[in-house]
Formats: structure tokens, C-alpha cells, sequence
């Protein structure tokens, strides 16, 4: 196991775990939690400095980019226009090319625009962004975002922050089929055993926020969801039994008095 | 008396003396340059140049930073 890295854009990892750091109490909650999940890459957002309030706490102060690989998205764009102008601000901020690109295509699902998302990962990638992408669940468009250059697949499970876990575990199964990219499942998870089911697919990965951010207890969650993506992966690199309709006993059958 | 222009930062409007430039607004507000990217009517900045960057009347300033996210 210890050479079973997860591999994006020829860069290695340790941890199959990504985690979002939106949506806590506060930044000590925040960094607390990642450390617990042993995330080595986390998704960060790209707003306005708030000019009012100087003193507000910088999510850098807390989480050192030199130590935890910052993946800047595009969260809030609806439009490629939005996308492309987030991201090359983002990499103007200290050479970010690793991107999570999410285009939105309503407010109330916020499931993704895959139009505006297929062209920004076209024209994100010949700028030499190296592109993850948020998609659905969608396997001809998983190829065809493949095919412009995108650096990782990462289909929703549910909607965003909804936790309703993996909704359509064939249509993940068939883009794992198709694919050599990083395989990343990202939103909608809501407990860890969604991460195990999502490893045990044969995603090389996970991408968690609400559902460890909002957990009653989201320090014991960053853990449980850290050990659920390594059970999950174990699970899947030691190939499972075939499922039979009948019973098979597991003690012998002779000898028995 | 100096004469003053008008900009906007953040989408907040601020009067400033003429002839500023991009760095004396970085430096009267303290941002940590290293940690932000800026815009400046849209297009993006060298933070390098922002010395030699001298502000109009109308210009619109963008200073972004990370912040916790999804």
C-alpha cells in the first residue's frame, strides 16, 4: 500500500482524501480538521480581501500552501467568463496551475453547467492550467472533457452539501471503465461509509467539505472519513467475492459430529 | 489644495489624492501583497509594477485573496 499514490498532473500524493475548507465554525476548527483528515490537498476560494475589517484572520495564516497543496476553485461562477477570470487571478496570487473548475448552472441544484464547463477546460488547459474538473455523473461527458485536456474527472455523487451519498454508482462505474484519469468523486457525500463505497468503485479519490465542516462533531469525521477512503481502497485493491444468490458455509462441511 | 479622484475598491467607492498610485493603495490598507492578486479595470496586475501604476479617475481596483472553500 505504501507505493498506492494517488498521481494528478504527475505530481504524487499519499492521501486519496481532499477536503474543502468552507463552511466552519473558524479557521482553528478548519485547520484542525484537515490535519486529523491528513488531507494533502484542500480546495480553497478565490473572494475580495475585505478592506473594512483588516484584522480578520487569512486562511494562509493557517493552512501553509508550502505544506498542504492549495487547489483553488471557481465555487460561485456561473459562466466561463466568471471561471476563467477566477482562476488566472488565483494563479496571479502565487502560481497556482492545479485548479478545481466548477461552472454552476443553477442556485437551487447547483448541479454543474457542462457547456460552460467543456469550454473552460479547453481554453483553462491551453493557458497550461492543469484542470480538475467538477461534472455530473455523466460518462459522455466525462470522455469528452477527457478529451480537452481536463487532469481529473471528478463527477458529483448527490448535489452539493446535500449528503445524500452516491446516487448513480453505475454511471461512476462505467466513467471508471473509460477512464485513466484521477477519478475523484467530489460533493454530495454525507458519512464516511460513502467513502468507502466511492473507493471500492474504483475512484482514485475523494473530495469532502459539508459533510465533515457541518458533522457534530467534524474532528471525529475528518478521522472517520480519512480511514473510510483507506478501508475503501484496501477493499478495492483486494478484490472482493463474487456476490451468489444462496449461502455458502464458511465452517467445513465434513467431519461434523 | 490637492486634487482628488474617485475609484473603486472592492466595489466600495473611495476618493483618493491624485497621482496615486497602485502600491500607495496596497500600502494604506495593509494588504499582504504576497497573499493577493490584483485587477485593475479587469486585467490583471504584476504585482512587481504596481509602483509605476498610476490611478485614474473611475478606475476599479479588484484586490483578491483565498478564503475557505468547497
Amino acid at each position: 500500500m505504501k507505493k498506492d499514490k494517488l498521481i494528478i498532473s504527475n505530481k504524487k500524493f499519499s492521501s486519496r482524501l481532499i477536503v474543502g475548507t468552507g463552511k466552519y465554525k473558524n479557521m482553528q476548527e478548519c485547520a484542525k480538521a484537515i490535519n486529523l483528515s491528513g488531507a494533502e490537498i484542500v480546495t480553497v476560494a478565490v473572494r475580495r480581501v475585505n478592506i473594512t475589517d483588516k484584522k480578520k484572520p487569512l486562511l494562509m495564516d493557517y493552512i501553509d500552501p508550502k505544506k498542504i497543496t492549495y487547489l483553488p476553485n471557481t465555487a460561485g461562477c456561473f459562466n466561463s467568463k466568471d471561471a476563467l477570470r477566477t482562476l488566472r487571478l488565483a494563479r496571479e496570487i502565487g502560481g497556482w496551475k492545479l485548479v478545481k473548475l466548477e461552472v454552476l448552472g443553477d442556485k437551487k441544484n447547483l448541479f454543474p453547467e457542462m457547456i460552460e464547463t467543456l469550454k473552460s477546460t479547453e481554453i483553462l488547459t491551453k493557458e497550461g492550467f492543469k484542470v480538475m474538473v467538477y461534472c455530473n455523473d455523466d460518462p459522455l461527458m466525462a470522455k469528452r472533457l477527457e478529451n480537452s485536456g481536463a487532469c481529473a474527472i471528478m463527477p458529483l455523487a448527490a448535489p452539493i452539501g446535500s449528503g445524500l451519498g452516491i446516487i448513480n454508482e453505475i454511471n461512476i462505474k462505467i466513467i471508471r471503465k473509460q477512464t485513466k484519469l484521477p477519478l475523484i468523486i467530489d460533493a454530495g457525500l454525507g458519512q464516511a461509509s460513502d467513502a468507502a463505497i466511492a473507493m471500492e468503485l474504483g475512484c482514485d479519490g475523494v473530495l469532502v467539505n459539508t459533510a465533515i465542516a457541518k458533522a457534530k462533531k467534524p474532528f471525529q469525521m475528518a478521522l472517520a472519513f480519512k480511514n473510510a477512503v483507506i478501508a475503501g481502497r484496501q477493499s478495492y485493491l483486494s478484490g472482493r467475492i463474487k456476490k451468489t444468490l444462496y449461502g455458502n458455509p464458511s465452517s467445513p462441511k465434513s467431519g461434523i459430529i | 489644495m490637492k486634487k482628488k479622484i474617485k475609484i473603486k475598491l472592492n466595489g466600495k467607492l473611495k476618493t483618493i489624492n491624485n497621482k496615486s498610485t497602485l502600491f500607495n493603495i496596497v500600502q494604506k490598507n495593509k494588504i499582504p501583497l504576497a497573499k493577493v492578486a490584483i485587477e485593475l479595470n479587469q486585467e490583471i496586475v504584476d504585482k512587481k509594477k504596481i509602483k509605476n501604476i498610476n490611478l485614474k479617475n473611475n478606475d476599479k481596483i479588484e484586490i483578491v485573496h483565498f478564503i475557505g472553500g468547497g
